[in-house]
């Protein structure tokens, strides 16, 4: 019987846990899980202090999902080492767990530049953890003034998801302007006067460099007040176990199509892993949801001995703030094409007959036809792209594409 | 396994597979109670070309994407149905962004909603394809999974 050890015990722990038990249904499965909660979705800690969800609903899985997969989950441990030549896994506790396979799914940390004075401030809180949520949770106040240190996704969603909870929010970034990775700067512009409609505050191109207490001091020279300090300045995958045992590690570990690393026997996915991005053609992080999951079952398949390959990851984005939804993909190197009207705006991103990106702003139904142009690189002269330009269809599909999408099991 | 299939040949455009879906997930027994002056969320859309028009619904995929790319965990696969879990979803729209058909909607409420073939509401079997007047649409085997 294989052993298998999972270190990690998030969204790509779960897929590689589904994808052994595709190939090995007997196989022994370890998870070693830091956080001492069963695997929850982290997306939706803003959805939680919104009061969207809660913790019963947050499950990732039903209560019986690692019985019914037969896994041991260590949590409150930590791995320590990896020692490739031992094949074992040490834990902070001095405990070895031996593997025949093992994946990494360690995720990222919060990333906290050296400001001065932090440690004079008492309500600091990082936003990547269903913890981070319920002790930020325990601060707020209907008079809580909030600064949080970054524009981008979870800066943002972390607003949303308390601004009706505290007195006022304040976002600044470095940057120019909000969601840098992900929008253009007129789309973020939009985006911005959306969150400021309601109600948030931004100071950007700016940001806190040092604090004293209640007090942020920023680049700009301006004195900020606060009571709560959310810092979302980015995040760092942790790859230094299979750095330390020698692997190839850049942002992320480097992965192939296989999920393997360059140590033998061991895979990393999720938003430690850098793996391959069709819209790049090269290796990159893309810590999102969805390519933890699949690139964390991809691993799964393999480690049980079948054969998989994972090699249509593109960035994607589904994102909401108070009603308006962004959803982005891809890569914007191209020819760009917009088609707008009062509630929505339309990017395309086209280079050599290809869809390669997109960002939409209001109307976004159906875009997963588009997502599908680019991941497939549909040449465009196949197809009536000038008619889905308005909105998403499958009209634009020739008969004999129609005939394969829908007139069989796909 | 049994799906839905939508002979576009036959389709007329007519919309009546919208109505009978808003209608058997209505959970209501009067069809004017549940649909009339009201904006419908049916879980089946017809899409209208000059030229032709078909009926698109879930494909219920072999290996749908829908399912691995949920950040709530909330869509899953049982019996080679893929099922929503609307008390989890929190709207995030993800689902949308990734399903090659264009099968998935938020409902009135803003949760997602996507054809789960009349299994658990009262009809037992899509009431599109028994609505059909046409019989454009069709409940059958087309080939085995992988």
């Amino acid at each position: 019987m294989k052993s298998y050890v999972i270190i990690g015990n998030g969204t790509a722990a779960v897929g590689c846990i589904e994808g052994i038990r595709c190939v090995d249904k007997g196989g022994e499965i370890t998870v070693i899980s830091k956080e001492k909660h069963p695997v929850y979705s982290r997306p939706l800690i803003s959805y939680y202090l919104e009061g969207k969800t809660d913790c019963e609903r947050m499950k990732y899985r039903g209560d019986s999902f690692y019985k019914d997969n037969k896994c041991k989950v260590l949590y409150g441990a930590v791995a320590d080492m990896i020692d490739k030549d031992d094949k074992s896994v040490r834990l902070n506790s001095g405990n070895k767990l031996s593997y025949d396979a093992l994946c990494v799914a360690a995720g990222s940390e919060p990333f906290v530049p050296p400001f001065e004075g932090l440690n004079t401030v008492d309500s600091k809180f990082s936003f990547m953890t269903l913890d981070d949520a319920l002790s930020l949770e325990d601060t707020l106040k209907s008079e809580s003034r909030v600064l949080i240190v970054g524009a981008g996704l979870i800066g943002l969603k972390c607003a949303e998801g308390i601004h009706s909870r505290v007195k006022s929010i304040t976002v600044c970034d470095l940057a120019d302007r909000v969601l840098s990775s992900i929008l253009d700067a007129d789309c973020a512009y939009a985006v911005q006067k959306h969150l400021e409609k309601n109600g948030i505050k931004f100071m950007l191109s700016d940001t806190a460099v040092g604090f004293n207490k209640n007090m942020a001091y920023m680049k700009s020279g301006k004195n900020v007040e606060f009571d709560i300090l959310v810092l979302a300045v980015g995040v760092r995958a942790n790859t230094s176990l299979v750095k330390n045992a020698g692997g190839s590690v850049k942002r992320g570990i480097i992965v192939n199509e296989r999920m393997e690393t360059d140590i033998k026997d061991v895979f990393a996915a999720g938003d430690c892993a850098e793996g391959f991005d069709l819209s790049i053609g090269a290796n990159r992080v893309l810590a999102i949801l969805p390519n933890a999951y699949t690139g964390g079952y991809t691993a799964g398949v393999n480690m049980a001995g079948g054969k998989e390959v994972f090699n249509n990851a593109i960035p994607m984005n589904s994102i909401g703030f108070f009603g308006y939804h962004i959803m982005t993909a891809g890569s914007y190197d191209g020819e760009m094409i917009e088609e707008k009207d009062s509630a929505s705006v339309k990017r395309f991103f086209i280079k050599d007959n290809n869809l390669i990106g997109f960002i939409l702003l209001g109307g976004t139904d159906r875009a997963g036809i588009y997502t599908s142009l680019i991941r497939e690189k549909t040449p465009l002269d196949t197809i009536d792209f000038e008619l889905t330009k308005k909105a998403a269809s499958n009209l634009i599909f020739n008969k004999e594409i129609r005939r394969k999408k829908f007139g069989g099991v796909v | 396994m049994k799906r839905v299939y939508v002979n576009e040949e036959w389709c007329l455009g007519c919309h009546l597979c919208e109505y009978n879906c808003a209608f058997a997930n209505s959970g209501l027994n009067d069809m004017a109670f549940a649909l009339k002056d009201k904006k419908i969320y049916p879980r089946i859309h017809i899409e209208d070309g000059d030229k032709i028009c078909f009926a698109v619904s879930c494909r219920h995929c072999a290996d749908p994407i829908c399912v691995k790319s949920c950040i709530a965990g909330a869509i899953s696969k049982v019996d080679g149905v893929v099922k929503i879990d609307r008390g989890k979803c929190v709207g995030c729209l993800t689902c949308v962004l990734v399903c090659p058909y264009g099968a998935l909607a938020p409902g009135e409420n803003g949760t997602m909603q996507k054809c789960e073939l009349c299994l658990e509401n009262a009809c037992g079997a899509p009431a599109c394809v028994t609505g059909c007047p046409n019989k454009a649409i069709v409940y059958e085997e087309r080939g085995e999974e992988k």
